[in-house]
């Protein structure tokens, strides 16, 4: 059996890899990703503590972000979508209406 | 066996999450994306979650990557290949914080004070059966917010796709010439 302290190290990674990918990329579509990336980092860390303390709870939880991430998913894409047929763009520093 | 099965699908998933962050181009990213995804699911089968590996294929790799490459499609059809702009100071700011932050969550793995039950698990776990009983028992509530959180989704899912509409009956003209008939790019 693989060691526990394993997969809460690729998790750790491939969660930082994701937040570089947010805090560095422009592209929209990029960024989002980098998203996902994380939330399935998260998921491998639920999945490997619910075996590691034998509790079905880190599966359950890994169900809700699936659900979650899914309808995220959706509405994000659409939104990004929405923002390309009015700007023609979808580099988020070109997204800043909202700036002071 | 499976510390050589772990360490191969462990690469894969970091080496695909370096392509996620480090391609030039989108459509790469959403490639790289389901290698890691992939991966992921092979690890969630090392753990004994088959039920959780099946949905990570059938949602992740099956629905959202199909999703996104459905949207680079749509998107660059219209424009060719948006510019990336990525080289700036930030940079540098940006990836000194994500190296402290994972030094951070290093120092608190190595010391893990986890009552790890390791040994083989009960034949049952991560099956169907236990994830379902699971969902309605102990986590009924949740469960049935999750549906919730899906139909708003879809509904928003279909305002924001649908464009805009004239939300009074005596819109502009200009309003409604502004409209593209584009096809719909959402739908699960």
């Amino acid at each position: 059996m693989v060691p526990l302290p394993y997969y809460l190290v690729l998790g750790a990674v491939l969660f930082t890899l994701g937040l570089t990918g947010v805090l560095v990329r422009r592209n929209a579509l990029i960024v989002f990703m980098s998203i996902e990336l994380m939330l399935n980092s998260v998921n491998l860390t639920f999945v490997a503590l619910s075996r590691h303390l034998a509790s079905m709870a880190g599966q359950l939880a890994v169900f809700f972000t699936i659900v979650v991430a899914g309808v995220e998913v959706v509405v994000g894409l659409a939104i990004i979508v929405e923002i390309f047929r009015s700007r023609a763009t979808v580099n988020l520093d070109d997204v800043d209406l909202l700036r002071g | 066996m499976e510390i050589a099965l772990f360490v191969i699908f462990a690469a894969l998933a970091l080496a695909g999450g370096v392509g996620v962050i480090a391609s030039g181009r989108a459509i790469h990213s959403a490639l790289a994306l389901l290698l890691v995804l992939s991966a992921l699911a092979i690890l969630y089968l090392l753990l004994g979650a088959q039920f959780i590996a099946v949905l990570q294929v059938i949602i992740y790799a099956g629905a959202i990557v199909v999703l996104f490459l459905f949207v680079i499609m749509l998107l660059h059809m219209a424009t060719g290949e948006t510019p990336v702009r990525g080289v700036r100071p930030r940079r540098t700011g940006a990836a000194a914080g994500s190296l402290l932050f994972l030094g951070g969550l290093l120092v608190a793995i190595v010391r893990p004070e986890v009552p790890v039950r390791s040994g083989a698990p009960d034949p049952a776990f991560g099956t169907a059966e236990a994830v379902g009983r699971g969902l309605f028992t102990q986590f009924l509530l949740p469960f049935e917010l999750a549906s919730v959180i899906l139909l708003a989704g879809m509904i928003a899912a279909v305002v924001l796709a649908k464009g805009r509409m004239p939300l009074h009956a005596a819109a502009p003209a200009e309003e409604s010439a502004a409209e593209r008939p584009e096809p719909e790019p959402v739908g699960r």
